[in-house]
């Protein structure tokens, strides 16, 4: 798949001495590339649909939006063929590109995600109209959980503790979240509650990584297994029969004035619940903490090389445990999105791998916060096509579309991340 | 539970006096690890039972008037806790209300024909776990071998025997295939295991479902239902005692697999390089070892074993047609049962069992006294988390650490399949 070339070795002794640098030629985007722009020849163009000159249409404002952005239809047909050839185009530069031993500038592959998505968009929206605001604000809504999750778990791995339990720290969260919240009457203490069940979940994980020195990935299966069933039997036996400990009261959306005006943006970042704009909060706090602070610089020591930190006076153990049990309050508030954000009851099982799913996003985020963040978005953008698209009555299968997340997921984990690397030392118990 | 919780001790021989080795003995047997185990299983069941009380409306009631009537309460717990865990043990093993010992027995054989799946799956979650992979895409692997399997059961008329047997490769093919995706995509691409296997538990759900529904493909003839038609009887798994017994030949094939998972890891030259590549990746390379090669050929093979659950499930449990649900949150148990048996082939068997037990008590226990078959999830849970950490269980019972000279690293190697997951 690859290969590897060394400039020419300096020949005269009187030369100045030149680094010889390794390029490794990857022929893996080209590949993805190649087959994505077959893929829109396939679907755009011999199966292209609105030959006989359906418009696909894209409404870009909301009703009640304040500023009213016109609806721009295309053709059908003609756009897909134009997107097919511009991506057969952008695959061929890519094959030059990497040919000549050079780079594929970022936004060259993500030029050529958006074209594929517009195509897809356009092809899938044939004759009808796709609603993009409500695309994108669903997108947000359906990431939260994920990227508490995802934020939750980065933490907790960065400080060198494999969190798999993630799942666990959410549905914990979304159960006592609801029970808090329907015994006060009061939502806020309802989130309190669920950032305090993420933290005793971390802290089981944290106390038998640490102090017990357990396999972590076996505390995680077994902490997701444990919340799971004793979620379920409470729920059963408490929670089902009176009906008053399950109707918690459900966030509204609040609008934030002028910002929620602006055109597209407002709408999907500025009109959503308390839990959301916490999120964003909690983004920007986990990544200037990780990454701007002394105690970040210390979270990170830890996870990559105990033995260095401990040498210079850094408690190594109580450093993962402070990170692991932050970790479980930002994944436990994540879940009071399922019960206050969402659904506005508990119900068996109900975070349904998401918690997997931030798992994932974690890894394919390459344990940063932001990317991690990113991989949410598009998890969460995924589903909600397939809501949309569902709606607006979809030319493919169903279940091809409900698919296609985790197929675009796998060829993107396969293609553009490829070996992702964890912090060194995660998964691994330090014993002095 | 196994040698690797125990480091045997090394003493000497007729080198100690007759009392100091029967202290020596007695700490082997309280410290050992067969000792965590049963403690372990009574620490879950206590927990279990406090969760039940807890619960419980009658006791509940009796509380409010506690100081008044302490003994109303007392009475309340012991019959809430006793009447469900007797009916977990008559639903799982012995049923003492029968009137002959052939209907007496049949809770047992139902424990083995909820085993069997379990077993299979472990099987194939464990062998990921030997080369150092975390295979959390049992559900996906279950569902392809399932749908594979089925179709040849019931779409494909062959002699009786044959038919069984082609079904059941048919099965196994599509198991190893679904798993062998993963391996060749780690392999080739680097793409990790983890989110490989759970988008492709998702994938293959979808797949399955949209299968179901399509006539000519998994649907049965005639029918809107997303749901196949019936195996045909060429191709069912025969009962081993009898109509009046579930208990299928589906079992001996999972006796089978275990002594072939055996027979691999400690046996054979590719399972050398499976727990090899396990326990060092990186030395494995060195000692020329294909790590590549490695990661697919477990992958496929683990995904053939999980695979066997789903045969098991269409061909025998449920041989009336299946959906979607047909793998039963397997693939999941699976991983659970894996790390009860620490990955070793018949710590697998003899999990599989235990969870299969409980899972038949567990229906009998919610049929009988209505207490959610959930609290033998949680039982599950604590389980494998004590047994996990004998340290802790140690400290609550006030047991001695056994070789208690030992360096403190042996701790760490208290399941096999710590370094082995994380070498990666």
């Amino acid at each position: 798949m690859s290969t590897i070339t060394q400039s020419p070795a300096p020949t005269p002794a009187s030369a100045p001495i030149v680094k010889a640098t390794a390029q490794i030629r990857s022929w893996k985007i080209p590949i993805t590339f190649g087959g994505f722009a077959v893929l829109s020849l396939f679907l755009f163009v011999l199966l292209g649909r609105g030959q006989r000159g359906e418009l696909s249409t894209f409404r870009l404002s909301q009703a009640r939006d304040v500023i009213q952005l016109p609806e721009v239809a295309l053709p059908t047909f003609a756009t897909g063929v134009f997107v097919a050839i511009v991506l057969v185009f952008l695959a061929a530069v890519s094959v030059w590109l990497v040919y000549g031993h050079r780079k594929i500038p970022i936004v060259l592959t993500i030029l050529f995600a958006l074209l594929f998505l517009v195509g897809f968009l356009a092809w899938a929206a044939s004759g009808s109209t796709i609603p993009v605001p409500g695309l994108l604000i669903g997108t947000v809504t359906l990431s939260a959980p994920l990227i508490f999750g995802a934020l939750g778990g980065v933490l907790s791995e960065r400080a060198g503790v494999v969190n798999v339990a993630i799942e666990a720290q959410l549905l914990a969260g979304a159960f006592s979240s609801a029970v808090v919240a329907s015994a006060t009457g009061n939502p806020y203490l309802g989130l309190l509650a669920a950032m305090v069940a993420g933290a005793l979940v971390s802290m089981v994980l944290a106390a038998f990584a640490l102090k017990y020195l357990v396999d972590q990935v076996i505390v995680g299966v077994v902490l997701n297994v444990l919340v799971i069933g004793l979620t379920s039997f409470l729920y059963s036996q408490v929670l089902a029969p009176s009906a008053n400990l399950n109707s918690p009261d459900v966030f509204p959306r609040l609008n934030i004035p002028l910002l929620s005006e602006i055109p597209i943006i407002g709408p999907v970042l500025f009109r959503q619940t308390i839990i959301v704009y916490v999120m964003y909060v909690a983004v920007v706090m986990v990544y200037f903490g990780l990454f701007r602070t002394k105690w970040g610089l210390r979270v990170r020591a830890v996870g990559e090389h105990p033995q260095a930190a401990d040498t210079v006076g850094i408690n190594v153990n109580r450093t993962r445990f402070v990170a692991v049990t932050l970790g479980g309050v930002i994944s436990g508030f994540g879940g009071a999105y399922f019960t206050l954000g969402a659904v506005g009851a508990f119900n068996k099982e109900m975070t349904n791998g998401m918690g997997f799913i931030a798992l994932a996003a974690v890894i394919f985020g390459q344990w940063h916060p932001i990317k991690a963040t990113l991989a949410a978005l598009l998890f969460g953008f995924a589903t909600n096509l397939q809501n949309v698209l569902g709606i607006i009555g979809s030319p493919v299968p169903s279940e091809f579309m409900l698919m296609l997340p985790y197929v675009v997921t796998i060829f993107a984990v396969a293609g553009f991340v490829g070996r992702s690397r964890a912090p060194a030392a995660d998964g691994k118990p330090y014993i002095k | 539970m196994s040698d690797a919780a125990a480091p045997a001790p090394a003493y000497g021989p007729g080198k100690k006096d007759g009392s100091e080795r029967w202290t020596q003995t007695l700490r082997d047997i309280t410290g050992g690890s067969a000792m965590i185990s049963v403690l372990a299983v009574a620490l879950a069941l206590v927990v279990g039972a406090v969760l039940i009380a807890f619960t419980n409306e009658r006791v509940q009631e009796t509380s409010g008037y506690f100081f008044s009537r302490p003994l109303d309460m007392v009475q309340a717990v012991s019959d809430a806790v006793a009447g469900a865990y007797s009916a977990l043990f008559q639903g799982s093993i012995y049923n003492f209300r029968a009137n002959n010992f052939l209907t007496a027995i049949r809770p047992l054989t139902e424990t083995l024909t909820f085993a069997t799946p379990l077993i299979a799956a472990g099987l194939g979650v464990g062998l990921a776990f030997r080369v150092g992979m975390f295979n959390i895409g049992g559900r996906g692997q279950m569902l392809i071998a399932a749908g594979a399997a089925g179709y040849v059961a019931f779409a494909i008329e062959l002699p009786a025997g044959i038919h069984l047997i082609v079904a059941i490769l048919a099965g196994l093919l599509g198991g190893a295939m679904w798993g062998g995706i993963v391996g060749l995509l780690k392999a080739r691409t680097g793409a990790h295991e983890v989110i490989v296997t759970i988008m492709l538990n998702f994938v293959a759900l979808y797949l399955i479902q949209f299968l179901l529904r399509t006539p000519g493909a998994l649907q049965a003839p005639g029918s809107n239902n997303p749901k196949t038609p019936a195996m045909l009887p060429t191709a069912v798994f025969p009962d081993l005692f009898g109509p009046r017994y579930n208990l299928h030949a589906g079992f001996l094939t999972v006796i089978a697999a275990t002594i072939f998972v055996w027979w691999l890891l400690s046996r054979s030259n590719l399972g050398f390089q499976f727990r090899a590549v396990g326990q060092n990746p990186n030395a494995a390379r060195v000692a020329g070892i294909n790590v590549k090669n490695v990661y697919m050929y477990a992958m496929a093979i683990s995904g053939a074993l999980v695979g066997l659950a789903g045969i098991n499930q269409v061909l025998g449990t449920v041989t009336t047609g299946f959906g979607a649900g047909i793998d039963a949150g397997i693939g999941f148990d699976a991983i659970t049962v894996a790390l009860l048996g620490r990955s070793k082939p018949w710590g697998i068997f003899a999990a599989g069992i235990l969870f299969g037990a409980f899972k038949a008590g567990g229906f009998a226990m919610q049929a009988a006294e209505g207490v959610p078959i959930d609290i033998v999830v949680v039982v599950q849970a604590l389980i494998v988390l004590f047994i996990a950490a004998p340290p802790l269980v140690r400290a609550m019972f006030h047991l001695p650490t056994p070789g208690a000279t030992k360096k403190p690293k042996i701790r760490a190697d208290t399941g096999r399949t710590t370094n082995e997951v994380v070498a990666k």
